[in-house]
């Protein structure tokens, strides 16, 4: 079997691998590493060729390819070592061990001295969220029929209905325009906005596009191609009143329902992950429940913003480096961080006590949108981080600072208030 | 065109039929509506090989199922199809249910399924640990077993056409036509077919051909049957086939794994006038959902990837049947084949051979028949060392297309290349899985969409998800 030796080798080139490889190699890695199984890094990004991206990072308005070739700039200017067509059957978290396949080296062993899982998210599915009705041809995936036509320039129908206002979905509601299509509406099975709100403006409103909030789609008809769908509004418990049901004739419906980070592989290297966000349980430093084992990006949690992963993935790069280098912080215990009021979830999930102090960035989401709040952090009876903001809401990452040297217990927890 | 026999229906029945007949000298010509071999019914049931301890006893039905059973393990193994006996236990929860297993078991000594032996409840429990906890014994039927339905008869088909079969798809049938009491030809939307004999296996549609004989004595009466398939990695899995107890109205929904590590989970039963509506319900799915809770309390069916639905072809009167007639030579009806079909196939192929060759076909055996056939090399399967080699002899075994499960480049060719290969989506599907882990194809259907164009030499237009009509997409982009 062909052989490679590295520090860190990064599982997945897209934004949270070239992020993680470029800081890796910064913090003074040797070999760094990027598995990736395109013919080309960059990821998702490759197929996002609208603008958008980069606002919080680079202060300028990019599109993907824009985003993540600077990233790669940067990466061949730090000299990152990738191996491109390669697809990672299996990791070993133990051992530090990866074996992929490759069409020209064929099999390939990868040692490294630490691992940085990268491998992004995939799409729900229709049938994941139990959509009766026929399976005709004509259903896609936002994503699934954004590559067909931003990658492949393939377009996939003429008169489309889109469930679900994920920003993939707002996205290509406004791309499918552009090519001509008609978007017949933008089905939501909440009562608000599942994707950013300069999306809804940019992509549907500006199109003139219809959102139906609190409505879903109830069956899908056609036997060869898609020919329509029903679609009807929900009560208060999401269940379809039927009566209610109309008939939307349509040759395409696509299915912007919800990301789930893809961690097979790390589920059978034995990473333990989170069940409320689908990924590898982390600390500040992004390692997993393994040592030497980190993880970042989408495939952790799924973000909003590829700004956030990116500086995430910095994090994960930085410590991976430093665990390959053998001058990894010194952990002498765990602080669990826990979801206070309307918080569903946070990342990281624990913060690892060591002795050096640090300003950790603590992502989250709310359960529920609210109007002028205020965030904080307790620990104990004490306040140790707060925040205001005017608005929050379950699709917009929200983040706030602590200072670890403030931490005095085995616990802080996140709560979103109404008011002061 | 001209042949000694038309098979109509390119289903499991209509294969094997196929393939036992090419074990002789005689010109057979497959023909069928659809785009690819597999059937319909073929293609969406249980995937299960039943034993038939269940069949009501004496009937041709319990005679086919009872005799094809033991048949899997040499036949799937020369024909490289994936099988596992795994088997399968009835649990009873409910005194009702406890006290009729005397008679299960008793029906299936009376079909000869000697080797069913009753489990109390903690031996079941310790057999399958995800069982409600409830259960107060049962019955074990170890050679109920597991298989993969579209390699069958993807096998079954390439090994007749391997032996001479030739198969005509996207041909539906029109007209038979008929001469002094005897067989003249069959028409076709690609062309008439002079033969002697005309085999009716048309599961759903085999009243429709029927009739165009004038012996329409029965109707077809679509059962709808809803399943759910569910993610590999599921925590709560069952590792044989987990049956409810019957009850007067239904045979009730199962849980059981496929031969590939998913749990499956229904079906439904409903009958219904259409052939062609093949839709899930929320009806139906949420009657799966409640019922196999009691079988299996924690089964999780939000880690569903898929739900389908297949329509088995009831017969009314019920009943499968066998029927040539002294008024029309050469025409061989089967009818009435459903749940047991996928089982009894093979049997049924070698019972039709005989029948012709009792009521006078003078087929000769061939000396040079080929009794094997090699699937497609499943890369995911194999050993490191294995899968070094292939990439070395192929280095499109290093090019994975389907990350859910695995699937290479090297695979997908073979399927579009191979003798009666994929032309759809879903073809690869049924032949390689490419599209059918948890992903749903959202990965790999904008490479395969590509790949098949590519390899067909059509524009990407024109590939289809399944039959004429489903094409994927719809041109360039401006």
């Amino acid at each position: 079997m062909y052989n490679i030796n590295c520090d860190v080798a990064i599982v997945g080139g897209g934004p949270a691998g070239l992020a993680a490889a470029v800081s890796a190699k910064q913090e003074g890695a040797n070999k760094v590493l990027i598995i990736e199984r395109d013919n080309a890094l960059g990821g998702i990004l490759q197929q996002c060729i609208h603008p958008g991206f980069g606002l919080t990072r680079f202060n300028e308005e990019l599109t993907g390819p824009e985003y993540y070739g600077r990233f790669v700039d940067k990466a061949n200017e730090v000299g990152v070592d990738y191996l491109l067509n390669s697809m990672v059957l299996q990791v070993n978290g133990e051992d530090k061990t990866i074996i992929c396949a490759n069409s020209e080296y064929g099999l390939t062993l990868v040692n490294a001295k630490s691992i940085i899982l990268a491998m992004g998210c995939r799409e729900r599915t229709r049938a994941n969220i139990v959509i009766p009705g026929t399976r005709p041809a004509g259903l896609y995936t936002a994503g699934s029929a954004q590559r067909l036509i931003n990658r492949q320039n393939i377009m996939v129908g003429k008169k489309v209905v889109i469930l679900g206002s994920g920003d993939i979905g707002m996205i290509m509601a406004r791309r499918m325009s552009l090519e001509g299509a008609k978007v017949v509406m933008v089905v939501e099975l909440m009562d608000y906005l599942a994707g950013l709100t300069r999306n809804r403006v940019q992509c549907l409103d500006d199109f003139g596009i219809p959102l139906k909030l609190a409505h879903t789609i109830t069956r899908i008809e056609g036997n060869t191609r898609v020919t329509g769908v029903y679609v009807a509004p929900v009560d208060e418990n999401k269940k379809p009143i039927l009566s209610q049901e109309e008939f939307v004739e349509c040759d395409t419906v696509l299915f912007s329902v919800g990301l789930i980070p893809e961690n097979e592989l790390s589920s059978k290297a034995g990473v333990l992950i989170n069940k409320v966000t689908n990924g590898p349980s982390v600390d500040q430093y992004m390692q997993t429940s393994i040592s030497g084992v980190f993880a970042c990006g989408n495939v952790v949690h799924v973000n909003d913003l590829v700004d956030n992963v990116s500086a995430e993935s910095e994090q994960a790069g930085k410590y991976a480096a430093r665990y390959a280098m053998g001058n990894f912080p010194k952990t002498t215990g765990d602080v669990c961080c826990q979801t206070g009021k309307n918080v569903r979830y946070l990342c990281p999930h624990k913060l690892a006590l060591s002795n050096e102090y640090d300003k950790v960035t603590l992502y989250f989401r709310v359960l529920s949108p609210k109007q002028n709040v205020t965030l904080t952090v307790r620990c104990g009876d004490n306040i140790i981080a707060k925040k205001k903001e005017l608005r929050v809401s379950p699709g917009e990452m929200n983040s706030i600072k602590v200072d670890t040297s403030l931490i005095t217990d085995d616990s802080i927890t996140v709560d979103v208030i109404e008011g002061d | 065109m001209k042949t000694d026999v038309v098979i109509i229906g390119a289903g499991a029945v209509g294969c094997a039929v196929a393939r036992e007949l090419s074990k002789y000298q005689v010109n057979v010509i497959v023909v069928d509506k659809n785009e690819d071999i597999g059937g319909d019914a073929s293609k969406s049931n249980s995937a299960i090989i039943h034993t038939g301890y269940d069949a009501t006893p004496g009937t041709l039905e319990s005679q086919l199922v009872v005799s094809a059973n033991p048949m899997y393990d040499e036949l799937c193994k020369s024909l490289d199809v994936p099988f596992k006996r795994v088997g399968a236990i009835l649990p009873a929860f409910t005194d009702e249910q406890f006290n009729k297993l005397p008679e299960i078991k008793a029906k299936a000594f009376k079909n000869h399924v000697y080797d069913v032996e009753y489990k109390t409840g903690a031996e079941l429990l310790k057999m399958e640990p995800n069982l409600n906890p409830e259960v107060k014994g049962g019955l074990y039927i170890p050679r109920e077993s597991i298989i993969d339905p579209f390699i069958l008869v993807q096998a079954l088909a390439e090994n007749a056409y391997a032996n001479g079969v030739q198969f005509l798809l996207n041909a539906k049938v029109t007209d038979i036509k008929t001469k002094d009491g005897k067989i003249k030809s069959v028409v076709t939307e690609r062309g008439e077919i002079e033969t002697t004999y005309v085999i009716n296996c048309a599961a759903l549609y085999c009243d429709e051909i029927a009739k165009m004989v004038g012996k329409d004595e029965y109707k077809v009466v679509a059962r709808k049957g809803q399943f759910y398939i569910l993610d590999k990695n599921t925590s709560c899995k069952v590792e044989r086939i987990v049956l409810p107890i019957p009850t007067k109205i239904t045979k009730g929904k199962l849980m059981c794994p496929t031969i590939h590590g998913n749990m499956l989970v229904g079906p439904t039963a409903e009958d219904q006038e259409s052939k062609v509506d093949k839709s899930t319900t929320a009806d139906g799915l949420d009657s799966i959902a409640k019922d196999v809770k009691n079988l299996v309390p924690n089964v999780n069916l939000r880690d569903t990837i898929t739900q389908y639905c297949g329509l088995r072809p009831n017969r009314n009167p019920e009943g499968l049947h066998f029927d040539m007639y002294d008024d029309l030579f050469g025409y061989v009806n089967l009818s009435g084949v459903c749940s047991t079909g996928l089982t009894l196939s093979v049997a049924m192929g070698k019972y039709v051979v005989q029948q012709l060759l009792f009521s006078g076909a003078n087929f000769i055996l061939k000396e040079n028949f080929i009794s094997t056939r090699k699937g497609i090399v499943k890369f995911s399967e194999q050993s490191l060392s294995v899968q070094e080699e292939l990439i070395k002899q192929n280095p499109l075994y290093g090019n994975i297309i389907c990350r859910c499960e695995t699937i290479t480049e090297a695979e997908i060719l073979d399927a579009i290349h191979r003798p009666l290969g994929a032309k759809s989506v879903d073809a690869i599907k049924r032949r390689v899985r490419a599209g059918m882990g948890r992903c749903q194809g959202g990965f790999c259907g904008p490479k395969v969409i590509e790949i098949l164009a590519r390899e067909l030499n059509i524009k990407p237009e024109e590939v289809n998800k399944n039959n004429l009509g489903s094409h994927m997409v719809t041109g360039r982009t401006r």
